[in-house]
């Protein structure tokens, strides 16, 4: 069974600092994984685990530095990986993100079965690109996958997490599935792990590899841009800080939290 | 004439889904900056389900919904339900459309979305209408640390959006309505992913955390299990509830069922007590609309302050129980105790 992961590097988002022209500062800042990336790896390691015959590729698309990030992918256990890379993707939204795998998929991976990634990423938080690949790959998708059981390499059972409880599907490969972040450890590298990560040679596809052009990629191939960015402001007015615990009390009987009942 | 189209959302227990009505008191409003824009509803449902809400189109201010109807839609399912939807939109070509960012709402927009080649906005917190007559759509990005409005080049132009982010109509707006049957057309299709079973969740808080009047949240800065006890005692005491950030359920410290903010539920009570949040926008937008907020934190930089009407500088281990016996002592001056006399 061939397994594909999606993975994004981002921001260490815990760290983010801003510049003097209100701007992120990207410099100096680390990238790590996304977090919600790490349990889709994390779930095709168990499938690697209890399956014979499971070799796992981890795709990202990003700058030639997004490198660092499917080297720690290999040292926990995938096998291959795959980096997307062209100054013309720079730019790109979720549409042009998701056709953009979606051809490095068809052209240079079309023998998969299974697609996994994270729900969302915590830079950008829209959790479409799952659904944007699955799409133009005219695959099922399954999101907000909490747990995956009995998967037989042909089909897989997801458990999806939404509002009003937890819903059971199954899902005949060829899917993509979304992950949300689960309970269980996650794999630590291994030594053996990272010095295969230090002598894989990562494969870089080019926009050219992918057969497409820059009409369709980046900031050209996408329908949405952004118009204005700010720092968001609050119209409340500025805060009373309290001295002591007995002027707090007061401030939260006036506001209402000690009724009188 | 322009048209807004909004996608009637039905819950697995099939109600029509709150956002619905959020969004058309929302499209109503921007429909006037278009020239007074029809405002169409798409529901697709099981068969016969359509009838049961036909008044609340009707009192919504609905002008047309177009219906698609099947006993093979009893279930969400993406590939039927997207399937239609795209049929029924190349069909009508609305210029907006809006979906609630619910998890159903987030799983088909991007195949929609993707399908018409056109943008999608995720989880929106602010709907516009530029100069242009185009829909400027604002949400949190980078980390929610900034905020971005996003312009969309292509028709027609998508985003989810927030519940309870904007409020339904406070009366009805009675429309003549006019309810168009559409035939699916999804017998040729073979589903791929199929429904095996639905467990209900017994969680209540969810609930709780939506009709709660005091909402005591904690943040990483309640460190433990015991932080979140404490919490507990304190929100008890006020008659409130208990509610999380993300980093406190990413540390395991609450279930995610109570987080707030952008990935979990936004919320506005009377009062909500921060305590140990540092106040990450993605916290911010789910809490920044409740009436009174206050703010414990031992950081007198962190951006919680900024957005609080009053907080404290300090360690909430120390604060937090020193404040519960204040507060019994008051409420036992409030309420003598009849006993006595």
């Amino acid at each position: 069974m061939k397994i594909i992961v999606c993975i994004k590097q981002v921001p260490d988002t815990t760290d983010i600092k801003w510049t003097e022209n209100n701007t992120i500062q990207r410099e100096g800042v680390e990238s790590v994984i996304n977090p919600y990336d790490l349990y889709a790896i994390e779930e095709a390691l168990k499938l690697k685990k209890t399956l014979d015959d499971v070799e796992i590729t981890v795709v990202t698309m990003g700058p030639l530095q997004a490198e660092e990030i499917l080297r720690k992918a290999i040292a926990v256990g995938c096998d291959n990986a795959v980096l997307i890379s062209d100054k013309k993707f720079a730019g790109a939204d979720t549409y042009a993100t998701g056709k953009t795998i979606a051809s490095a998929i068809k052209s240079k991976l079309p023998d998969y079965d299974l697609i996994l990634c994270g729900q969302f990423a915590v830079d950008g938080d829209t959790a479409q690109t799952g659904p944007s690949i699955a799409n133009q790959l005219g695959i099922a998708q399954v999101t907000y996958v909490k747990e995956l059981n009995k998967c037989d390499g042909k089909c897989i059972y997801a458990v999806r997490e939404i509002e009003e409880g937890l819903e059971t599907v199954k899902a005949e490969f060829p899917a993509l599935i979304c992950v949300l972040k689960g309970m269980e450890e996650l794999t630590r590298p291994k030594i053996n792990g990272i010095i295969k990560a230090q002598n894989t040679k990562i494969t870089v596809y080019t926009m050219e590899d992918i057969g497409l052009t820059p009409e369709e990629t980046g900031i050209k191939g996408s329908p949405t841009y952004v118009s204005r960015a700010f720092r968001p402001e609050h119209d409340r007015g500025k805060c009373e800080i309290c001295t002591d615990c007995n002027v707090l009390a007061d401030k939260i009987k006036e506001f209402g939290g000690i009724s009188n009942e | 004439m322009s048209n807004i189209m909004l996608y009637a959302e039905v819950t697995k227990e099939n109600y029509l889904h709150t956002v619905v009505f959020e969004l058309a008191y929302k499209a109503q409003e921007l429909s006037k900056k278009l020239d007074n824009a029809s405002v169409s509803a798409l529901l697709i449902c099981k068969t016969g389900l359509a009838e049961n809400f036909k008044e609340a189109f009707i009192n919504s201010g609905f002008d047309f919904v177009y219906i698609a109807e099947s006993n093979r839609l009893t279930y969400y399912s993406t590939e039927l339900y997207s399937k239609i939807a795209v049929d029924i939109i190349r069909e009508v070509k609305p210029d907006i459309i809006l979906v609630g960012a619910t998890t159903q709402g987030r799983d088909l927009a991007p195949r929609i979305s993707s399908s018409l080649h056109t943008g999608l906005t995720a989880d929106c917190i602010g709907l516009d209408i530029n100069e242009k007559g185009q829909l400027a759509a604002t949400r949190p990005t980078f980390g929610g640390k900034l905020m971005a409005t996003i312009l969309c080049k292509t028709l027609p132009q998508m985003a989810t959006v927030r519940p309870k982010v904007f409020k339904p109509a406070p009366e009805n707006i009675v429309k003549d309505t006019k309810f168009i049957y559409i035939k699916p057309e999804i017998d040729n299709i073979q589903k791929k992913v199929e429904f095996i079973e639905f467990v209900k969740g017994l969680n209540t808080a969810i609930n709780e955390l939506d009709s709660a009047e005091i909402i005591v949240a904690g943040g990483k800065g309640m460190k433990n299990e015991a932080g979140f006890e404490l919490l507990k005692n304190f929100a008890e005491c006020l008659g409130g509830c208990v509610g999380a950030s993300r980093g406190a359920v990413d540390m395991g410290l609450a279930s995610s069922d109570i987080q707030i903010g952008q990935t979990g539920k936004t919320v506005t009570p009377k009062l909500y007590i921060a305590c140990g949040i540092s106040g990450a926008i993605q916290h911010i937008v789910g809490m920044q609309d409740s009436d009174k907020i206050i703010a414990i934190n031992n950081d007198d930089k962190a951006p919680i302050f900024d957005v609080s009407d009053c907080g404290i500088v300090g360690d909430a281990f120390e604060i937090i129980p020193e404040l519960i016996r204040i507060i019994k002592t008051l409420n036992d001056d409030t309420n003598p105790n009849i006993s006595i006399s």
